[in-house]
């Protein structure tokens, strides 16, 4: 059933795009959301909550901006593939010291090592631009140029047919042998070693790879903006990935998209109706969902669904 | 640098130390006794700031006494914790008492995110501040430096006030004693007799109490503005993690080492100064995964 979701609402989306161009540009941004809660989302699965993934949407964005302004003929898809590179590689680094770190230190090294990267990316002006970010122009896409309406179309494409891709390759990770000792770390680390697994390498792989979802949202949402301030490495970016690796739950890929759709809805909602108090009513979710569903949305799904096939049996 | 500018530093570094130890203090005794990372923390640190100046205006208007002036910033935090620890400790917490450590964090990072809110429909958006205080206890000098003396006194004086004040409670007292035997084994505790649930609201409000005290001190040097909560939280985490979780003394060597070291960056190489306590965060936890102080402990299977 949650693939037929994941289905109807990448259809649902590229249809909401074409239909209302308004829509096109929240689209992006909350996939982008969703791809970046996937990636933390992914350590989630294996118990770990990261506050600091918003460091490789900063490096994923920077990158795709210092390359474009070195390289100003470049293509789009080489940005994304340049900054699915980098951020993988930073990812493989600092994994490296992060898998020794269980729970709350992982948290916060994590916390730790984003803000320091987003001090610095505050303060060298030379270099990054300071706080005010930046500027870049809109690359070709697939050798195309393209007006402002037709390269947000395309790269609502792009982004959509991300996205099918790595709701894909990470369902075929959690249901890898790598993907199910991932979620053994969670259950029973000790258990998992006395069977001969490294959990650290176990741990490094899904490092590496929420690093590059992560990145490669950052590099996305750089592209649809034109702009990229230090503002997307701030901790409260890493907060609102957690929140919505929470609401969607890590029991299936599509959940951190399903968890976006309803933080996307709430925030607009509240913007409309309730302007000042959007992060009152983001944390009486949170609170409702922890305590009435603590899997998530995929959880509460799950629940249901295996309900009705009882019922039927 | 000549020994002014040292000077200068270390009254700069030690002031700001005792404002983060008191927050700290706050933040690794909850950690300590229920193994919960609060980071409502932050929150309870803004609520104390602005209880503070709301209330020394009245106070100020109303009598020249300087005394009286100063217990406001005690009191103001006593009722911030009291409320909002309550609040929290009952209306939360205890709702998932022994899920997963992680839901417990989000759980209080809502809470976080709810206060924040709050704070801004009570007091708005402008700047608060209770400047007054500051200038009626006037300023010392050492050598040749001028400080103000709320800052390089009293403000020390009071972190070390809490400190011992804790301690004693602690190791001397029987409430504090009980408090000690939960963190050490909840369930034998309970089978002693002792009131876990009791114990943890305590330690809660506790823990509450001095995280609005370093709030309600720091009111009179700084002004409150919205998203001061959420830099502190931060900041006392880094403490809290270098020291290692429930380390009281610790706590107190990490802030004065971070406080210092900071000051130093301010004037040595001020772009910086934000990163240098993560920095120093890092450093430690790479080699002592644990933090500085934790002492290794038998594995309870």
């Amino acid at each position: 059933m949650l693939n037929m979701i994941g289905f109807v609402g990448a259809i649902l989306c590229l249809l909401l795009g074409w239909q209302f161009p308004w829509s096109k540009t929240p689209l992006i941004m909350g996939l982008c959301y969703g791809l970046a809660s996937l990636g933390v989302s992914v350590m989630m699965r294996a118990g770990q909550v990261s506050f600091g993934h918003a460091l490789y949407a900063a490096i994923g964005a920077y990158t795709v901006a210092f390359v474009t302004r070195a390289y100003p003929a470049i293509d789009g898809i080489v940005l994304l593939s340049a900054a699915l590179l980098v951020s993988g590689l930073a990812g493989a680094v600092v994994g490296l010291f992060m898998v020794r770190y269980r729970g709350i230190f992982f948290g916060m090294l994590n916390l730790a090592l984003s803000m320091v990267v987003f001090a610095m990316l505050g303060k060298m002006y030379n270099w990054s631009g300071g706080t005010d970010g930046l500027r870049m122009e809109r690359p070709t896409l697939l050798g195309f140029t393209l007006e402002r309406a037709d390269f947000e179309s395309s790269l609502l494409i792009v982004v959509v047919m991300c996205v099918v891709g790595m709701v894909w390759l990470v369902q075929r990770y959690f249901k890898s042998a790598a993907g199910e000792a991932l979620a053994g770390i969670k259950t029973n680390e000790t258990r998992l070693e006395y069977l001969g697994l490294s959990a650290r390498l176990i741990l490094w792989q899904a490092y590496v790879l929420s690093a590059l979802l992560v990145g490669l949202s950052g590099a996305l949402f750089a592209m649809v903006q034109g702009l990229v301030t230090p503002d997307i490495g701030a901790w409260l970016h890493s907060g609102e990935y957690v929140f919505i690796a929470v609401l969607g739950g890590s029991g299936h890929a599509i959940g951190a998209f399903l968890g976006a759709a309803v933080f996307e809805t709430v925030k607009l909602f509240a913007a409309a109706y309730m302007t000042g108090i959007w992060q009152m009513l983001l944390g009486l979710t949170l609170i409702f969902v922890i305590i009435l569903a603590p899997d998530g949305i995929v959880g509460l799904m799950r629940r249901k669904s295996v309900h009705r096939h009882q019922e039927d049996a | 640098m000549n020994l002014d500018l040292v000077l200068l530093a270390v009254a700069d570094g030690v002031s700001y130390a005792g404002l983060l130890f008191m927050v700290s203090l706050g933040l690794t005794l909850i950690c300590g006794v229920m193994g919960i990372v609060n980071v409502a923390h932050g929150a309870l640190y803004a609520f104390g700031g602005y209880a503070a100046c709301t209330l020394s205006l009245q106070v100020m208007q109303n009598t020249p006494s300087t005394f009286l002036l100063l217990l406001v910033l005690p009191i103001a935090a006593l009722m911030v914790g009291l409320v909002l620890g309550t609040a929290i400790e009952a209306g939360l917490l205890r709702r998932i008492q022994g899920r997963d450590p992680v839901q417990q964090l989000l759980m209080t990072f809502a809470g976080f995110m709810v206060l924040e809110d709050v704070q801004r429909l009570i007091w708005g958006t402008q700047p608060y501040s209770a400047p007054d205080i500051i200038g009626r206890l006037g300023t010392v000098n050492f050598f040749n430096v001028t400080y103000t003396s709320y800052q390089l006194v009293l403000i020390p004086l009071m972190a070390l006030i809490s400190y011992a004040g804790l301690m004693f409670f602690l190791r001397f007292t029987s409430t504090g004693r009980q408090v000690v035997a939960v963190t050490h084994h909840r369930e034998m505790a309970t089978a002693l007799g002792i009131n876990a649930k009791r114990v943890g609201w305590l330690t809660f409000v506790l823990g509450a109490t001095l995280g609005a005290l370093g709030g309600a001190m720091a009111a009179p040097t700084t002004s409150m503005v919205p998203g001061a909560g959420a830099d502190m939280i931060v900041l006392s985490f880094a403490v809290v993690a270098t020291a290692g979780m429930g380390q009281i003394t610790g706590a107190l060597l990490a802030s004065l080492m971070i406080g210092l070291t900071r000051s130093a960056a301010v004037y040595l190489a001020p772009e910086w100064e934000v990163a240098v306590p993560y920095l120093i965060m890092a450093l430690v936890l790479l080699v002592r995964p644990d933090g500085l102080f934790t002492v290794a402990q038998a594995r309870r299977i």
